[in-house]
C-alpha cells in the first residue's frame, strides 16, 4: 500500500505506480479506441466530404450496397488471391532458406547483411525499385530474357495477364527476410541433440524434419504466416507505387478501393463500411487461427 | 564443435547444392537494389539505350542534380525528419512508463494491453484514418506535421509498449529489490538502477519508431496535401508522374536517397529489432 510495500511484494508495483501508466493508456485509449468506433460508426451513416447538410444514420444501406457492389467484391477477391499468394510461396522459400542458412555455410553474413535491404526500405521505395525492375524498355528482366533468346518486350506491370503475378513477386521479395529471421529464430531454438540422436537412429532428411524440426518451429511457423496472411491483406503502399490498381483493376486491393472511395470521392461512410467488412474477414482469418493453436497437437 | 563435425559429414553434392541455392537467393535480395543504384548513376541518353547495361557506361551525379530541381527533397527529407524524429520519442516517452508497470504486473490489465497489440497490427488502416482525418479537420491539423506526428504516435504506441515490456523483464525484479533495502526510494531506483540496463532497449524501440515514421506512406498521403508539407516518400510518388511516364534517372537517384537514412539505421539496430520485435510479433 504504501511505498515501501513493494520491496517484499517484488513483482507488484504499488498502487502510485498506475500513474505511470495513464501517460500512456489514456491517449492509447482515446485516440486509438476511439477512432476506431467513430470508424464503425460512421459505417452507418451517409458521411461525406464537403458535405453542408447534416450528416444522417442511414442504419444498414452502406453494408446493403457493398453487398451489391461487384468492384468490391472483385477487389476483395484480388485482395485474397494476393494475400495467399504472396504468403504461401514466401513462407515455403523463407523455410528452405531459414533451414539452408541454419547449416554451416560460408557467406551467411552476407546474406544477413543483404536481408536488410528489402526489410528497412520504405514500402514506396520497393516499389520504385521494381517498376525500374519490370520496364518494358529499360528495365532489368527484359533485358535479361532477350539476352537469353526468350521475348524482351513484355510490358509486365501493365499487362492484364501478368500485372498480378508481377505484383505478387515483389510482395514475396518484400517480406521474405523478416518471414526467414522468424524461422531462423525458431529454429535455432531447436536442441542440437534431438538431430543428431535421430540421425544416428538413421532416420533421413525428411524424417528427422518431421519428427524433430517441423514440430519445433511450428508455432512460429503458424504466426508469422497468420500476420502475413493479414498485413498483405491490408497492404497499400506496394500496390499503389507499382500499378495503383491497374491494369482494369486487375490489381485493385480492397485498401486501394477503399481508399479511393474516401479520399477521391469523398464517400467517408461507404469507404468505412468496407473497412469493417475487412475487419470482419480478418477476424475469422484471426479466429481460425486462434482455434488452430488452442487445439495444438501435430499435423 | 558440432557444426564442425556436421561439415565434414555432409556429401559434397548436398554441400553444392546448398550453396548454389544461396546464390540464387543472394542474387534474387541483391539484383534490383543494384539495378537502382545502377539507373540512379546513368546518363539519359544510357536509359534510354536498347540493351541497358549494368555498370554505367558514363556514370552520372546528373540525376541526382535533376531530382532536387525537379521535386522539393530537401524540404521533404526535412518533413519526414521532423515527424519521424517526434512521432520517436514522444511514443517511447509515453511508453516507457506504462511498459514498466505492464511488465511487472500479470493482471488482467496487461493482458488487456497485450491483446490490443495484436488487434492494432491486424487493422485495414482506412478505418481508422477516415475518423482521425475528420477529428484532425475539426482542430484544423489536416496537411500539417503536427497532425501527422499525432496519428504515429498513436499508431507506434502499442508496438513501441510491446518492445518495451520485453526488455523491462529482461531487468531482474531482485535488483530493485536489493535497491529498496538498501533504502533508495522507487524514484531512485528506476533513475539510478533500472534506467541504465534499460537505455539500449530503449534506444531500440525509439530507432524503430523512427524507422516506421520515416518509411510509413499512407497516412501521410492521406494527410498532407501541399508539396511544401509532404514528407519523402509521399514526394518520391510525384517523380512517377501520370500514367507512370517517370523520369527513371531522377526517380532512382531520389528513391536511393530516401532510403539511406533508414538503412544505417536498420543496420545498427537490426540484432535488437530481430529479438525483440519478433519476440514481439510471433509469441503471442
Amino acid at each position: 500500500m504504501t511505498a515501501a510495500a513493494p520491496a517484499h511484494t517484488g513483482r507488484r508495483a504499488g498502487h502510485g505506480a498506475w500513474f505511470l501508466v495513464l501517460p500512456a493508456l489514456i491517449p492509447i485509449l482515446l485516440l486509438s479506441l476511439g477512432p476506431l468506433l467513430y470508424g464503425v460508426s460512421l459505417a452507418f451513416t451517409d458521411a461525406q466530404s464537403g458535405r453542408t447538410s447534416p450528416t444522417q444514420w442511414v442504419g444498414m444501406l452502406n453494408f446493403q450496397d457493398l453487398l451489391h457492389d461487384r468492384l468490391f467484391w472483385e477487389s476483395f477477391r484480388i485482395g485474397l488471391l494476393w494475400a495467399v499468394g504472396v504468403t504461401v510461396p514466401q513462407f515455403l522459400l523463407a523455410l528452405g532458406l531459414a533451414l539452408l542458412l541454419n547449416q554451416n555455410l560460408r557467406f551467411r553474413w552476407l546474406a544477413r547483411s543483404l536481408a536488410i535491404i528489402p526489410w528497412a526500405m520504405p514500402e514506396v521505395v520497393v516499389g520504385i525499385l521494381w517498376r525500374l525492375v519490370y520496364h518494358p524498355d529499360a528495365g532489368v528482366l527484359n533485358e535479361t530474357l532477350s539476352g537469353l533468346g526468350l521475348a524482351g518486350d513484355t510490358d509486365w506491370l501493365s499487362g492484364l495477364a501478368t500485372a498480378l503475378p508481377a505484383v505478387v513477386v515483389v510482395g514475396i521479395w518484400a517480406g521474405m527476410p523478416q518471414t526467414t529471421v522468424a524461422l531462423l529464430a525458431g529454429l535455432q531454438n531447436t536442441p542440437h541433440e534431438l538431430h543428431e540422436a535421430a540421425a544416428l537412429d538413421g532416420a533421413g532428411a525428411w524424417r528427422r524434419f518431421r519428427a524433430v524440426t517441423w514440430p519445433a518451429i511450428r508455432p512460429v511457423a503458424l504466426s508469422i504466416s497468420a500476420l502475413n496472411l493479414i498485413w498483405n491483406f491490408n497492404s497499400f503502399a506496394l500496390v499503389y507505387v507499382l500499378t495503383n490498381g491497374g491494369p482494369g483493376g486487375r490489381t485493385r486491393l480492397p485498401m486501394l478501393f477503399a481508399y479511393e472511395e474516401a479520399f477521391r470521392y469523398g464517400q467517408f461512410g461507404y469507404a468505412a463500411a468496407m473497412g469493417c467488412v475487412m475487419v470482419a474477414v480478418i477476424s475469422v482469418l484471426l479466429a481460425v487461427y486462434l482455434a488452430g493453436r488452442l487445439r495444438g497437437g501435430d499435423t | 564443435m558440432g557444426p564442425a563435425r556436421s561439415r565434414s559429414r555432409t556429401p559434397r553434392g548436398v554441400r553444392a547444392a546448398q550453396y548454389t541455392a544461396l546464390a540464387g537467393y543472394l542474387a534474387f535480395l541483391a539484383f534490383p537494389f543494384l539495378w537502382l543504384l545502377s539507373t540512379a548513376f546513368k546518363p539519359a541518353r544510357e536509359l534510354g539505350s536498347l540493351h541497358p547495361t549494368w555498370i554505367p557506361e558514363d556514370p552520372t551525379l546528373g540525376n541526382f542534380r535533376q531530382a532536387f530541381a525537379e521535386q522539393p527533397l530537401a524540404q521533404a527529407a526535412l518533413n519526414s525528419l521532423v515527424a519521424a524524429v517526434c512521432a520517436a520519442v514522444l511514443a517511447v516517452a509515453l511508453a516507457t512508463p506504462t511498459a514498466f508497470v505492464l511488465a511487472r504486473r500479470r493482471g488482467r490489465l496487461a493482458t488487456a494491453a497485450t491483446g490490443w497489440v495484436v488487434i492494432s497490427q491486424a487493422f485495414p488502416f482506412v478505418l481508422v484514418i477516415i475518423p482521425l482525418f475528420l477529428v484532425l479537420k475539426n482542430l484544423h491539423l489536416v496537411n500539417s506535421l503536427p497532425g501527422l506526428i499525432l496519428v504515429y504516435v498513436v499508431w507506434s504506441l502499442p508496438f513501441a509498449l510491446w518492445m518495451l515490456v520485453g526488455y523491462v523483464r529482461a531487468v531482474p525484479p531482485e535488483l530493485e529489490e536489493a535497491a529498496a533495502m538498501d533504502g533508495a526510494g522507487r524514484l531512485r531506483t528506476l533513475v539510478s538502477v533500472v534506467a541504465p540496463l534499460l537505455a539500449p532497449g530503449i534506444v531500440a524501440t525509439a530507432l524503430f519508431a523512427f524507422i516506421t515514421a520515416w518509411n510509413e506512406f499512407f497516412f501521410a498521403l492521406v494527410l498532407l496535401k501541399t508539396p511544401e508539407k509532404q514528407t519523402l516518400p509521399v514526394v518520391l510518388t510525384h517523380f512517377l508522374g501520370a500514367e507512370g511516364a517517370a523520369d527513371l534517372g531522377p526517380l532512382a537517384a531520389a528513391a536511393f536517397l530516401a532510403t539511406l537514412p533508414s538503412l544505417v539505421v536498420f543496420a545498427v539496430i537490426q540484432k535488437r529489432i530481430t529479438g525483440g520485435m519478433l519476440a514481439g510479433a510471433v509469441k503471442s
